[in-house]
C-alpha cells in the first residue's frame, strides 16, 4: 500500500507544531507530509516576534528549519497559497497551480488582523503588526516618522506601541474601548496600566472610535475622532483584533462559525471528516483562542485523531502573564468577577504603583479568577491554585499582599499535583519534569531539552525551577555547590563571609573557615574576593600566592612561557603619539603586534625580566595597564560615534573612554567588557557584552548580560533613554550586584541566566532598590575607583617586588630553551617539529 | 622517586651529599615558586649540566620543595610559576600553562601518572636554600 497523503496547509507555529507530534505518533512509512506556506520562510515564533526589534534576529525566531524537515522527509514549500479545495476528489490547487491529492487535510492558516473600516485605513504608512514582513514595513516607515499611533489597546497593541518607541516616535495608543486591555483586566488594573504607560511618555486615548484619517498639518496624517477631538500622527498601526482566516474553508463549504471561525468537534475535526483545522482559524465551542498554548494542544490531538487516539481538546484558559511598555501584567480566569456571586479581595498601593485583586468563589473555597498589575510574582502559585482547583490557603489575601506584611502562605510546589500544567505553552505537567529528571535531566537546560518547558513564551521558567529544584531533593540529590574541597562554601557566600567578618587574608580565610592548603580554584576566587572588596595591591606579599601567573607578572603567559604586553588603550581611542610609542617599543625588544578583537594592541614575547623595562617605557608615555590578564575590566570598544560618524546621534567615544577610566581595575568573578555605539547601527556591537549602551535621541538605551566566546548571548534591553548620571548609577548597581553574588568564573550572561527572577529581578534590584542596597552597591563602587592604581606603575616604583622579574633567582641567565621563527615578517616561538629539524634557514633567536 | 624528604634528606646529610646553595631563605616568597639555576651533580661549570629547580614554599607549614622547572605537558620552563595547594592529602603544584596538578613530594602528575617532574632534596641551613639532586 503506497502512503497515506497528509496536507497541512500554512506553516506557522501551530501548523509547524502538528508536524512535530504527527512525525512523533505515526510511522515513518505509513504516511507522507507536505506543508505549504504563504508566507516567504516556515514557521517561525511570533510570540516572541517583538523581539525583532531589540535585536532578534529571523534566524534566532525560526522555528521550524529546512534541513530537519528534509531530513524527516516532510515537503514544503514556502511562498504558495492554497487557494482551493476540492472535498470531493480530495485535491487542493495552490497560487501556482499546483495540484496534490491529500488523504487528510489539517488546516492551520491562523489569523489576520483586522483593520477597522475607516476611510483612509488603505494609504501607505498604515501598517500591521503580525508577520515578519510588517515588522520591516513598520521599521522602513519609522525612518521617515516621528510620531506613531496604534489603534487597538489590546495586548498585541500595548506591544506594538512599545516597539515604536523603541524606534524612536512619539507613541500614541487609541483605544475604543473606557480601557486598556479591556479583555483582560478590570478597572482598577486597567487605570494603573494606563498611569504607568504615560508616565513612560506613551500617550493613551481610551474611548476614542476613529472616523476618518485625513492629511494632517504637523505630521502626515490626522485622525478624527468621533468626539470632535483629533491627533496628528506620520503613521499607524492597526492592532484592533484578529480574524480567523477561514477564507478556503468557507469556498469549500465546511461549516464555519457565525462571526468566523472553522468550525472543530473536540477532535479538532471539521464538518468535513478528512479535513482537522487546528489554531487561530478554528472555532471551539464558539470560542476562537489567540494565544500559542491552547493551538499546540490542538495539533495535539489533531495528530493523535489521525492515527486513531482519542485525545481530547478541553479548551484552555486565557491566563496571560507578560510584560507591556516594563509594566508587569497578568490575568488570570474570571478577571472581571462574572462568576455568580463571587467575592473579590483588592490589593491597591499608588506609591508602589501595584495593583492586585483576586476574585473567589461564592464559598470562599476556591480562586476563580485574579488580576495582578506592576508585581505579578504571584501569577505561577495563582494559575496552580486555579487550574488544579485547589482550596485556598487561610486567609487568602496575603497571596497579594506584600511580603513584609507578615508571612505570606505560600503555595510549596510540592503541595502540586503530578498533572498540573506547569508549562501551558508546550503542555508539560508536574509529572513530565519529574519524568524527564527520573531520566537524567539536573539541570534547567537539561529539563529544557527533555520537554521543551519554558522555552515558549518563558513565563513558567521559575515554577520550572522550583519543580526541578523540588524534585531533585526528593531524589535525594544534593546539589554541591562547595567551591572546592578546601571550602565549604560558594563563591557568594566566601564572598559575604569575606565582607562581613572583614576578612582581609587568604590564610585568615582558610583558618577559620577552610581545611587543607587550598588549590588553584579557591586561592584566585578568594583572591579576586579580596581585590573587590578591599581593592588592595594585588601584589602585597600576602596576596601574591594566590594569583595566578598572569596576574602576579601583570602580562598573559604565552605557550612558551613569556608574556604579553597589554597596554590600555580606553575606548580604541589612540594618538598618532602613543601609536608611535608602542611601535618603537616593539621594536625594540622585538615583540610580536597584533590589534586585538578589543581594539588595542597586543605586544607578545616579553621575557620576565623585559616586563618591568618595557612598562617603563610605556609609564613614561602616558600609558597604563590593560589589566588583559586580570578577572576584571578589559575594553570599552566603541564606534566612532558624533564627533565624526554622520548618523551618530551621541558621543559614544567619550562614553566609552569614560566608562572604561571609571571601572578600569575592577576586579570581577570573571572578566567585564563593555561597548558603546554612538547609534542604532551598532558598530561597536554593544549588545554583545557584559555591558552595552547605545546612543538613541532621547539617551542612553542600557544592554546587560550579553556575550561573546563560547557560548554567545545577545544582552537584554535593561533600560531606556537614560541620562549619563541615572546611566551610571545603573552600571555601578549592576556590576556591584555581579560581583556580591555571581559564582567564580561565571560571566554575567551565565549569572543572569542563574539568577532567580532573571532580568525583572534585576531590573527591581537596581532601578526600584527593591533589597535596600543601592546605596550599599555604589559606595562599595566609588570606594573602588577611588582605590585605582595602575599595577604596574606601583609595581615600578617597588624595587622589591621588581626582583621577581627574573627567570632565576640565583642568576642573571634567561631561559635558554626559547626559540623563535621569523613569520611575515615578525617572530613567533618555533614549533616542536622546527626545534627538532633545526633547518639551518630558520633564525633561531635566543638570549 | 624520592619519599619523604625531610627524611631522606637526613640520610644524604649523613652521606654528606653534594648540597649546593642556590639562594637564600628571604628570596622565597611563602606560597610562590621560585626558578633556581643549579648546576647539576658532577658537572661543576659546564652550562649544558645547568638544570632548571623550581623551589616553592608553602604558606600554611613553611615546609619547602624542589622539582624540575620544565612542564613535561606545556613544555616550557614554567614550573615555578605555578599555583601551590593541595590536593586531598597530596601537596601540589598546578602548572601554569593548562593547569595539571603534580605531586610536590614525588614529581607525579596527578591527571596523567605516566608524566612527572623530577624532585630534588632541599634544605635550608642558616638560611641559605640548598639542594642535591
Ligand atoms: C588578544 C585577544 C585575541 C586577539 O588577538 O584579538 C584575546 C586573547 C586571549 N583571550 Fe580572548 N582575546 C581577545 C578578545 C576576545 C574577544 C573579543 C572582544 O573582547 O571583543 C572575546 C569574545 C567576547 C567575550 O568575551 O564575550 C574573547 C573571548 C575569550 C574567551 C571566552 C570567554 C567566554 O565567556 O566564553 C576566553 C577564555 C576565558 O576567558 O575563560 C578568552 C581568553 C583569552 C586568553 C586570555 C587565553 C589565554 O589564557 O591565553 C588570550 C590571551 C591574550 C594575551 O595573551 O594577551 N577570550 N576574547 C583579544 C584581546 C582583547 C583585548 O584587547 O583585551
Ligand atoms: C506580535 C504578536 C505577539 C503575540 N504574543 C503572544 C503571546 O505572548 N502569547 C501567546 O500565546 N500568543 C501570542 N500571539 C499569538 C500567537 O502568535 C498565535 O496564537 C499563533 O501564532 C497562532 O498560530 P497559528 O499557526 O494558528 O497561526 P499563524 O502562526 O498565524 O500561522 C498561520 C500561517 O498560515 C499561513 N496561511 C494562511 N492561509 C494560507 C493558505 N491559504 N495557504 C498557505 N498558507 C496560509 C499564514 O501566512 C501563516 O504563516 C502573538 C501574536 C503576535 C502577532
Ligand atoms: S554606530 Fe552608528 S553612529 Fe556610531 S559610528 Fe557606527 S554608524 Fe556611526
Ligand atoms: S508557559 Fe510559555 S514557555 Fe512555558
Amino acid at each position: 500500500m503506497s502512503a497515506q497523503r497528509i496536507i497541512v496547509v500554512g506553516n506557522g507555529m501551530v501548523g509547524h507544531k502538528f508536524i512535530e507530534q504527527f512525525l512523533s505518533v505515526a510511522q515513518p512509512d505509513a504516511w507522507s507530509v507536505i506543508t505549504f506556506s504563504e508566507e516567504p520562510r516556515l514557521a517561525y515564533d511570533r510570540v516572541q516576534l517583538s523581539s525583532y526589534f531589540s535585536g532578534n534576529t529571523v534566524s534566532d525566531l525560526m522555528l521550524a528549519n529546512e534541513q530537519d524537515y528534509i531530513r524527516q522527509g516532510v515537503e514544503f514549500i514556502v511562498n504558495e497559497r492554497v487557494t482551493d479545495i476540492d472535498r470531493e476528489a480530495k485535491v487542493v490547487t495552490t497560487s501556482s497551480g499546483r495540484k496534490e491529492h491529500y488523504d487528510k487535510l489539517v488546516l492551520a492558516t491562523g489569523s489576520y488582523p483586522f483593520v477597522p473600516p475607516i476611510p483612509g485605513n488603505d494609504q501607505p504608512h498604515c501598517l500591521v503588526y503580525r508577520t515578519i514582513e510588517d515588522l520591516e514595513a513598520i521599521t522602513a516607515s519609522a525612518q521617515e516618522s516621528k510620531v506613531g499611533v496604534v489603534v487597538g489597546g489590546g495586548l498585541l497593541g500595548l506591544e506594538a506601541a512599545n516597539a515604536l518607541k523603541n524606534l524612536g516616535l512619539k507613541a500614541h495608543v487609541v483605544e475604543f474601548a473606557p480601557r486598556l486591555m479591556a479583555v483582560q483586566l478590570d478597572e482598577g488594573g486597567g487605570g494603573l496600566l494606563r498611569r504607568k504607560i504615560e508616565a513612560l511618555d506613551v500617550g493613551v486615548h481610551t474611548e476614542k472610535a476613529t472616523t476618518e484619517i485625513v492629511p494632517g498639518e504637523q505630521c502626515r496624517y490626522r485622525m478624527n475622532f468621533a468626539d470632535g477631538t483629533h491627533l496628528e500622527t506620520d503613521m499607524i498601526v492597526f492592532s484592533a483584533g484578529i480574524r480567523p482566516q477561514d477564507a478556503l474553508a468557507r469556498e469549500c463549504k465546511l461549516e464555519v462559525g457565525e462571526r468566523g471561525g472553522i468550525v472543530i468537534d473536540d477532535h479538532c475535526q471539521t464538518s468535513d471528516p478528512n479535513i482537522y483545522a487546528v489554531g487561530e482559524c478554528a472555532l471551539w465551542s464558539g470560542k476562537i483562542f489567540g494565544l500559542v498554548a491552547p493551538g499546540y494542544s490542538m495539533a495535539k490531538v489533531a495528530a493523535s485523531s489521525i492515527m486513531g487516539g482519542n485525545e481530547t481538546f478541553e479548551g484552555a484558559g486565557m491566563s496571560t502573564k507578560l510584560k507591556l511598555l516594563g509594566v508587569d501584567v497578568a490575568s488570570i480566569g474570571d478577571a472581571h468577577g462574572r462568576t455568580e456571586g463571587c467575592m473579590s479581595y483588592t490589593y491597591s498601593d499608588d506609591v508602589e504603583q501595584v495593583y492586585k485583586r483576586l476574585i473567589i468563589s461564592a464559598d470562599g473555597k476556591k480562586l476563580v479568577g485574579a488580576v495582578l498589575v506592576g508585581e505579578v510574582e504571584a501569577y505561577g502559585n495563582l494559575l496552580q491554585l486555579m487550574l488544579n482547583d485547589m482550596d485556598l490557603p487561610e486567609s487568602p489575601e496575603g497571596l497579594i499582599l506584600p511580603a513584609s506584611d507578615g508571612a505570606a502562605p505560600t503555595l510549596g510546589v510540592d503541595s502540586l499535583p503530578d498533572t498540573a500544567i506547569v508549562c501551558s505553552c508546550h503542555d508539560v505537567t508536574k509529572g513530565d519534569i519529574a519524568a524527564a529528571i527520573a531520566a537524567g535531566a539536573s539541570d534547567m537546560g537539561g529539563i529544557k531539552a527533555a520537554t521543551k518547558a519554558s522555552t515558549g513564551c518563558g513565563g513558567c521558567a521559575a515554577l520550572t525551577k522550583q519543580v526541578l529544584d523540588a524534585e531533585l531533593l526528593k531524589l535525594g540529590y544534593e546539589v554541591n555547590t562547595d567551591i572546592c574541597e578546601h571550602f565549604p562554601y560558594t563563591r557568594q557566600e566566601l564572598a559575604d563571609i569575606v565582607r562581613t567578618k572583614q576578612i582581609k587574608t587568604f590564610d585568615e580565610l582558610l583558618e577559620s573557615h577552610g581545611k587543607g592548603h587550598g588549590c588553584d580554584i579557591c586561592k584566585p576566587a578568594v583572591g579576586s574576593i579580596l581585590a573587590s572588596f578591599w581593592n588592595d595591591y594585588v601584589l602585597k606579599n600576602e596576596h601574591i600566592g594566590l594569583q595566578d601567573t598572569n596576574d602576579i607578572f601583570l602580562g598573559n603567559m604565552q605557550k612558551d612561557g613569556t608574556y604579553s604586553i597589554v597596554p590600555r588603550v580606553a575606548g580604541g581611542e589612540i594618538t598618532p603619539e602613543k601609536l608611535i610609542v608602542l611601535g618603537e617599543v616593539a621594536k625594540e625588544f622585538n615583540l610580536y603586534t597584533k590589534i586585538t578583537g578589543g581594539q588595542r594592541i597586543d605586544l607578545f614575547g616579553a621575557q620576565l625580566h623585559e616586563l618591568p623595562i618595557i612598562w617603563k617605557k610605556l609609564v613614561d608615555a602616558g600609558f597604563e595597564t590593560g589589566h588583559a590578564y586580570g578577572k576584571s575590566v578589559r575594553t570599552v570598544k566603541s564606534c566612532v560615534g558624533s564627533t565624526w560618524c554622520r548618523y551618530g546621534v551621541d558621543d559614544s567615544v567619550g562614553l566609552a573612554i569614560d566608562i572604561e577610566n571609571r571601572y578600569k581595575g575592577l576586579r570581577a568573578p570573571h572578566k567585564l567588557k563593555f561597548a558603546v555605539s554612538g547609534c542604532t547601527r551598532e558598530c561597536a556591537e554593544a549588545q554583545s557584552k557584559d555591558i552595552g549602551v547605545i546612543a538613541t535621541e532621547n539617551g542612553w538605551n542600557l544592554y546587560v548580560c550579553g556575550n561573546g566566546g563560547m557560548r554567545p548571548r545577545h544582552a537584554d534591553l535593561f533600560a531606556s533613554d537614560l541620562d549619563t548620571p541615572t546611566l551610571i548609577q545603573y552600571i555601578d548597581r549592576v556590576l556591584m550586584f555581579y560581583i556580591r553574588t555571581a559564582d567564580r568564573l561565571q560571566r554575567t550572561s551565565v549569572w543572569l541566566e542563574n539568577l532567580e527572577g532573571g532580568l525583572d529581578y534585576l531590573r527591581k534590584v537596581v532601578i526600584d532598590d527593591s533589597l535596600n542596597i543601592g546605596a550599599d552597591l555604589e559606595t562599595d563602587m566609588a570606594n573602588n575607583i577611588a582605590q585605582y592604581q595602575c599595577e604596574w606603575k606601583t609595581t615600578l616604583e617597588n624595587p622589591e617586588k621588581l626582583k621577581r622579574f627574573k627567570h632565576f633567582v640565583n642568576s642573571d641567565k634567561s631561559d635558554d630553551q626559547l626559540a623563535y621563527v621569523v613569520e611575515r615578517g615578525q617572530r613567533r616561538p618555533a614549533t616542536e617539529k622546527e626545534r627538532e629539524e633545526r633547518i639551518p634557514a630558520v633564525e633561531l633567536v635566543s638570549s | 622517586m624520592m619519599g619523604n624528604v625531610e627524611m631522606n634528606a637526613k640520610v644524604t646529610d649523613d652521606l654528606n651529599a653534594a648540597w649546593q646553595t642556590v639562594c637564600r631563605e628571604d628570596d622565597l616568597l611563602s606560597g610562590t615558586g621560585v626558578c633556581v639555576l643549579y648546576a647539576a651533580k658532577g658537572s661543576d661549570t659546564q652550562a649544558s649540566n645547568e638544570e632548571q629547580v623550581a623551589i616553592f614554599k608553602l604558606s600554611k607549614t613553611g615546609e619547602v620543595f624542589a622539582v624540575s622547572n620544565y612542564d613535561p605537558i606545556g613544555k616550557a620552563n614554567v614550573m615555578s610559576r605555578g599555583m601551590t595547594g593541595s590536593i586531598g592529602d597530596a601537596l601540589v603544584v598546578a602548572s601554569p600553562l593548562y593547569k595539571q596538578h603534580f605531586d610536590l613530594k614525588t614529581g607525579q602528575c596527578l591527571e596523567n601518572p605516566e608524566v612527572s617532574l623530577s624532585v630534588y632534596l632541599i634544605r635550608i641551613e642558616n638560611g641559605a636554600v640548598q639542594i642535591s639532586s
